[in-house]
This record gives C-alpha cells, structure tokens and sequence, in this order.
C-alpha cells in the first residue's frame, strides 16, 4: 500500500481544534478529538463498572452468607446494603450503559461512520465529558460522606427519598440526586452534538438511508432521551428542594404528591431503556451483517421500527407503577401499550437471524457476542410481556422476577454489547488484533455464569420472593432451604463471572502491547470508519482524502463481484486505487 | 471485476445543502429539551393543584397572585419578542446596519464562518455604545433586551410583595411551585438577556454572525412563548 508522502496526523484543515493547546498529557484531558473524549467516557464507565460489578459482589455475599465479613468489606449493615443495591443500580444504568454505550460509542463511531472529521460542536463535546466527570466525582463521593450513601433504590421514590428523617441519609440522598442530574446535562450536551452531526456532517453523497444502523440507533437513542429528560430534571429540582429547603412537592403531610415522582421518574424511565437498548442493537446488527455477509434484511424496515419504538415509548411508562394506586383503566391502557411496544422489539429480533440466515457466519469473538446478545435479550423481551399484563404484574412487581427480567434486557446491553462493539471496534481503536482464543474464553465464561446467575432468580421470583430484602433468614415465608440454596448458587455464578473480567484485562493489555498490527479493515467491513488508519488519525482523514459515499452501507456478497464487501467509498467503477490504497 | 470498468477517482452524489446551521440546530435541539422541561413543571402543577384538599385552590390562607399586575410584565417581554423578531430578521436580510449589503456570514458561530466587517470604514468613528444605537439593529437589540430586563426587573418586585404577604416557597405546595417554576423561567430569562447583551456587544465589534444572532434568538422566542403558558396556568 503507497500511502502518499503526507503527515497524516497533522494535516487537518479546520482551527477548532484543540492541538494548538495543551501538550502531553494534558492533551489527553483537554482535547476536543471525539475520538479521546469516546476514550475518556469508555475508560470512566469501565472503572464504574469495575465500582458497580464489586458492590454486586458485596450484597450478593450478603444475600448468599447473611451476616458473614464480606472480604474486601466487612459486615454489611442493612443500611449498606441498601445504598450497595441503590448505587449499583445507579451506577451500571447512569455510569456504565450510558456512558459506554451512547457516549463513548456515540462519540467514537458517528463521526467516523458519517465520514466527518469530527463532531459538529467539538468545544461542547468536551463540556459534555467534564461536565460528566464531575457528576462521576458527585457520584463516588456520595457513598462516604456521613450517613453514607442514598440508600432508597435507584428509582428514589418519595417521601423516603424526600425526607431526611426517613432516609437517615441527609447528605449522601442530595448528592445522589445532584449527581444524577449532572450527568443527565452531560448527555444533553453530549445528544446536541451527536444529531446535529448525523444530519449536518455526513460525507458528500451519503444520504439519510445510507447511514449506518449503528448510528441510527443511537441517533435515535439520544432523541428518546432529549425529549424524555427534561421532565426528569423538572422532577429533580424539585426532589432537592424538598430535601433541602422543605417543601413539599412529593411529601403528602405537606399537600405534596408521592405519585407525582414515578410519573415524572418513569415517563423519563422507560424510554430511557431504549436510551441503552437501541445502541446495543445498532452495534450488534453491525456486527451481524459483517460476520454473516450478508446485507441487512429490511434496512429501512429497521430504521421505522426503531423510531416507531421510540414513539411508543412514550406511553407505557406507567406500567412500573401498576400497584401504586392508578386508575384501573389506566392500567388497561398501559398494558395495551406495553404489549404493543414489544412488536417491534420482537420485528427487530427477527430482522436479525433473517439477516444471519443463508449467511456465510464467521463465529469470531465479537459476533458470539452479537449472537448471544439476541438470544438472551430475547429472555428479557418475552418476561418483560409477563410484567406488562396488569394482571399478572400485580403479583410479579417488586419480586426478584423483575429483577431477572431488567437483568435479561441490561446485561445483554451493557455488558455483552459493549464487549460486542468493543472486540468488533478494538483493532480500529487501539491498532492492535486482539487474542481470539482468550476473548473466546472470556465470552463463555461470561455468558454461562450469567445465565446461572439470573435464572434461579426468576424462580425465586415467582416463588414470591421480593426484591431489597437484606436478610432472606429473618423472614419465615420467604425462606427456605431450597431458595437459600438457589442464592447460593447465584452468588457462586456472580464470583466466576467476575473472575473471568480478569481474562478481558489480560487480553485487553496483552493484545494492546504485543498484539498483532491490524489492518484499515481486518473485518473486510464496508462503512467508512474502515476506510481510515488503525487508529484514525486526528481528524480521522487527510482533509484531501475526506471520503465520498456511493452506496449503503451493507453491499456484501454482491453477485458478480470479485469481492464479497463493497466499501461506501468505493465508486461503482471498481476499487478506487486513486483515493485509497486498500491493505 | 476491478477490470471491467475503468477507474473512475472522484463521483461525488449530489449532495442536499444543510437544511439548517450547526448552531441553530444545536439551538432548536436545546430548545426541545426545555420545552420538556417546563411540561414537567406544568404537569407537577397541574396535578398537585388537582389533588389539593377540598379541591381549594389556591389554599385558602395564601395570597393571591397579581394576575393583573403580571399582564404589564406579560406586555413587557411580548414587546421584547417582537422587537428581537424584527431585529432578527432585518440582520438576517442584511438590513438596517446602516452600511451597504454586509458579506455575513453563513457559517457558524464563533470562529467558523464568516463575519460582518467592522462597521463604518472610517473606523472608530461610529465605535462605541453610541455605534451600537446608530444603527436599526442595534436600536432594536438594545430594545428587546432593555424589555426583556424590564420583565424580570418587575417581577422581582413581585416576588418582594409576594414574600412581604406571606407567600415563600416554603408557606405552601401553592408557594412552592409558584417559586420554582416561575423562578425557573426567570432564570431562563437572565441567560437569555445576558446572551441577547452579548450579541448586541457582538454587533459593536462587527463579529455578530448569522447563526450566532439567529441561536440567541431562537432561545429568547422560547423564553417569551413559554410564558403565555405559565402565566395562565399558574396565575390563573
Ligand atoms: C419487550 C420489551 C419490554 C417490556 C414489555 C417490559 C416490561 C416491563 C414491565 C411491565 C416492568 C415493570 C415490572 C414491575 O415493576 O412490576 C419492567 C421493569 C423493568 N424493565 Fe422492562 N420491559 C421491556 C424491555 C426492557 C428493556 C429493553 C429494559 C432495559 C434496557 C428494561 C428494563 C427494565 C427495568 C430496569 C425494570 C425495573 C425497574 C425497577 O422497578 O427497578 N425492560 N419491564
Ligand atoms: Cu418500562
């Protein structure tokens, strides 16, 4: 490959830049490169996933030896318990599926997908990471100041989350609301700049249905959440000043309305699952497409199911509160909606193994990922129809059935997703190949103790177990023997699979050190972020040789081709020798 | 296949032109999410009001709110957006700058994109707040947000009789949310008044952009059409 005699890393043509600026490493703190700023997100969230995956190990040490010194942390009060369970909510939805999935993928992957060299408000994309950071340090600090950390569930419903004298929580309940709604206008800011990159920046020729799904989705995904923030933080200005100044918006002794907080909690709620689901979807249809070779099947079909799910997800939020006192025919209303919504999550799953049908599969480490996300997710999907149905839910809710189901939707996203897109991106974002078997080992060893994990607790939870229950043994009717047992195992599960993050580590460092060099395009992939160096230089490409789009971007095995992939960038003529060399 | 059509280096589609700026996009998306913003505070009053004991409402030992006294605020700010309108779409025309046809800009705020040159070629002459005011858009700038001031100044003085009868964000729910949703467009107010001064500061120096002129506008019609709502749903 002759590449011609140019500094790629220094031949980028716009001012906004920020490497007129600090050097060293600073650099890496100040730069407004979307690719660092993906970097920082992705390495915040994964250090808060580390912070979230160790209390899941402290409370599920709990539930499993009730009582015993949990190594590494001691005797666990049900005090802590309950901020351990809070926090780790909080943190994997808000620090590590957010951040990973939307902001550090997001930021990564739409410019280099659309084929600009950056984002369209560089300045505001680093306000977004700083100001999130911020919201990481809030976050952290709020488990140790006194009376430790918030401790009234992830969904923080008032008055306990209102009122200091039940929480027992004073400092540790405004800190956590502070830190949430922090880290919600870093995403806003983050959003701003992710759609109005997608509909302002795209390369020449590169029309709406030739961008990637990936980016869709996420494009989407920041919709959703823009448009169902905003009466969250309403919310949680109001959740402060009834904590700290004593008002009563949500405190009925005052004339306040308890009910008012889910609303406002779960209308933002709901569609802010498909906040983190619809980016995993994105990364894993990537995926699926390049490992099967095949084009996607239906890909405007997908485009109007996302959006149409967007739409919908405006109106089930009520679901979650089906027991709280609403109007039955309400509830009526809800269920309706909630079982519509899962037809096009359903469609979706389809759109994905008709895809993968007739394809010529390549069983790589990140498309067992991508695989066994559409296989659990489907899990998920098909309990969450249970929970949806007033009926049933109302013996379901609050039971350890809930927590199996959002667990089959949220470790599909967050966790084997972003392992998913992060072996599929790894060789375009650190230059490295990574190590196949030990990825392989890790998938396994992730995947089944995950499985084991969770399904016992589906049983627990149609044993009528509850949720946030500190000590099973203090209570006669939801203890026995063969349940304790069923806890034990999963806690044993839980010890394995995080045992084997330690293989991910390794080979994160092993192939990042010694791995071999990866091509521009080592998966023979055909969106434009395979058209660049491994890593991409600062800009993503030599401002001459931005890239031009001819075609969507999932052309394999198109027939009387020599090859079975066709780059976006490639003119119909053939191979472009001119603008880029293939290697 | 490479062989069977000659290589062809650069075939660009044709491509559609922005349909709108980087900066009033970005501006428009903000927006949304403060439209959303203050439906959460609009639904929080509207079902707290709905569930207040006995139906009574206001409660029966809270002052009233000057709705009266509020339509001159009300007046005021409308005022202001219509005079920022018309601004706003003569600079957008290249009109009243007192010059002839200005190169604007079509780019960006800041940096990107390009600026209107210093106006008056004699330099220095027309410099100056007085530069600012010799001009129609400047004129109408300094109006709107001297309106715009005046709408908050008065509802400060609002606030200070509210508090004086008894009324304090802790006397009532009724307070509480008079407080916090009022003040929140009041404090949506400030931002935008300081940024409406910022572009007039802009204008001065002959680096108002299009877009940049066009975001503080775009910002400074939501605060002015939120209001109407606010005003008939919580003083009435
Ligand atoms: C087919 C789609 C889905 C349906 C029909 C569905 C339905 C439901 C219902 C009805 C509940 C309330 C159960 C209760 O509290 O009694 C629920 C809870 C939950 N779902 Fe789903 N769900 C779906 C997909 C998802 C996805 C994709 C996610 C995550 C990304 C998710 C995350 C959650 C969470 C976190 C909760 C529990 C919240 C809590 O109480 O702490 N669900 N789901
Ligand atoms: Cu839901």
């Amino acid at each position: 490959m002759v590449e011609p005699a140019v500094d790629l890393a220094h031949g980028h043509a716009h001012d906004d830049h920020a490497d007129h600026g600090p050097q060293g490493w600073l650099k890496y703190l100040w730069s407004t490169d979307h690719k660092v700023i993906a970097m920082q997100y992705m390495f915040t969230g994964m250090f808060m996933a580390l912070v979230g995956g160790f209390m899941a190990y402290v409370f599920r040490m709990q539930l499993a030896f009730p009582g015993i010194d949990v190594p590494g942390f001691g005797a666990v009060s049900p005090g802590e318990y309950n901020a351990l369970v809070t926090n780790h909510g909080t943190i994997m939805i808000f620090w590590v599926a957010m951040p990973v999935l939307l902001a550090a993928f997001g930021n990564y992957l739409i410019p280099l997908m659309v084929g600009a060299d950056d984002m369209v408000f560089p300045k505001i994309n680093r306000l977004s990471f700083q100001v999130f950071f911020v919201s990481t340090i809030v976050i952290l600090a709020s488990l140790f100041v006194e009376g430790g950390g918030f401790a009234g569930a992830w969904t923080a419903y008032p008055p306990l989350s209102a009122v200091a004298e039940y929480n027992l929580t004073r400092l540790g309940s405004t800190l956590w609301v502070i830190g949430v709604g922090l880290e919600f206008v870093a995403f806003l800011l983050g959003g701003i700049n992710f759609i109005t990159t997608l509909m302002n920046s795209r390369a020449p020729g590169m029309r709406a249905f030739d961008v990637p799904l990936v980016v869709w989705m996420i494009v989407v995904a920041s919709i959703l959440f823009m448009l169902s923030v905003g009466p969250l933080l309403a919310g949680a200005i109001m959740l402060i000043f009834d904590q700290t100044i004593g008002t009563g918006f949500f405190n009925p002794a005052a004339g306040g309305d308890p009910i008012l907080w889910q609303h406002l909690f779960w209308f933002f709620g709901h569609p802010e699952v498909y906040v983190v689901l619809l980016p995993a979807m994105g990364v894993v249809i990537e995926i699926i497409a390049t490992f099967s070779r095949k084009k996607v099947f239906g890909y405007r079909i997908v485009i109007f199911t996302v959006v149409a799910t967007g739409v919908l997800s405006f109106f089930v939020w009520a679901h979650h509160q089906f027991i709280a006192g609403i109007d039955p025919r309400m509830a009526n209303i809800f269920t309706i909606t909630t079982l519509l919504i899962s037809v096009p999550i359903a469609e979706l799953c389809f759109v994905y193994i008709a895809t993968l049908y007739g394809g010529s599969i390549r069983l790589t480490t990140p498309m067992l990922w991508a695989l066994a996300f559409v296989a659990e997710f489907l899990i998920g999907g098909v309990t969450g129809i249970f929970l949806g149905a007033a009926g049933a839910d109302i013996y379901f809710h609050d039971t350890y059935f809930v927590l199996a189901h959002f667990h089959y939707t949220f470790f599909p996203i967050a966790i084997i997703g972003t392992f998913a897109a992060f072996t599929y991106w790894f060789p375009k974002m650190f230059g490295k190949m990574m190590d196949e078997r030990l990825g392989k080992w890790h998938f396994w060893l992730t995947i089944i103790p995950f499985n084991v994990i969770f399904i016992p607790l589906f049983v627990l939870g149609m044993g009528g177990q509850h949720r946030r229950i500190y000590n099973y043994n203090l209570h006669e009717d939801l203890n026995s023997e063969m349940f304790q047992d069923m806890r034990i195992l999963a806690t044993g599960a839980l010890l394995v699979m995080l045992a084997a993050q330690f293989i991910f580590f390794y080979n994160c460092w092993k192939s990042g050190r010694s791995g071999p060099k990866a091509p521009k395009n080592p998966w023979k992939a055909n969106t434009l972020e395979w058209t660049t160096e491994s890593p991409p230089p600062h800009g993503n490409w030599h401002p001459l040789r931005m890239p031009v789009v001819y075609r969507g971007p999932y052309e394999y095995s198109v027939p009387d081709r020599e090859d079975d992939y066709w780059p976006q960038n490639e003119p119909d003529g053939g191979p472009l020798k001119v603008i880029d060399g293939d290697s | 296949m490479a062989a069977r059509a000659p290589v062809i280096p650069f075939r660009p589609r044709p491509t559609k032109k922005k349909l709108v700026s980087d900066a009033v996009l970005g501006m428009i998306l903000f927006v949304f999410v403060e439209i959303m913003l203050f439906a959460g505070f609009i639904s929080a009053f509207v079902i707290i009001k709905a569930r207040a004991v006995g139906s009574v409402w206001p409660p029966p030992n809270q002052p009233r709110l000057p709705f009266a006294e509020t339509a001159v605020n009300t007046t005021a700010l409308i005022a202001s957006g219509i005079v920022l309108l018309i601004a706003h779409r003569m600079f957008l025309k290249g009109r009243g700058l007192g010059g002839g046809p200005a190169e604007l800009g079509a780019g960006q705020a800041g940096s990107r994109g390009g600026r209107m040159p210093p106006h008056g070629s004699s330099g220095g002459v027309l410099a100056g707040f007085g530069g600012l005011l010799s001009r129609p858009v400047g004129r109408l700038l300094v109006a709107a947000t001297l309106l715009g001031g005046m709408f908050v100044g008065l509802q400060g003085v609002e606030w200070l009789a509210l508090i004086r009868e008894g009324l304090t964000i802790t006397s009532s729910t009724y307070g509480a949310l008079f407080y916090t949703i009022i003040g929140a467009h009041a404090a949506h107010a400030v931002a935008a008044i300081l940024a409406l001064a910022w572009a007039a500061v802009r204008l001065r120096r002959g680096t108002l952009t299009r877009d940049a002129l066009s975001a503080v506008a775009i910002f400074w019609y939501f605060v002015v059409l939120v209001w109407p709502f606010l005003y008939f749903v919580v003083y009435l």
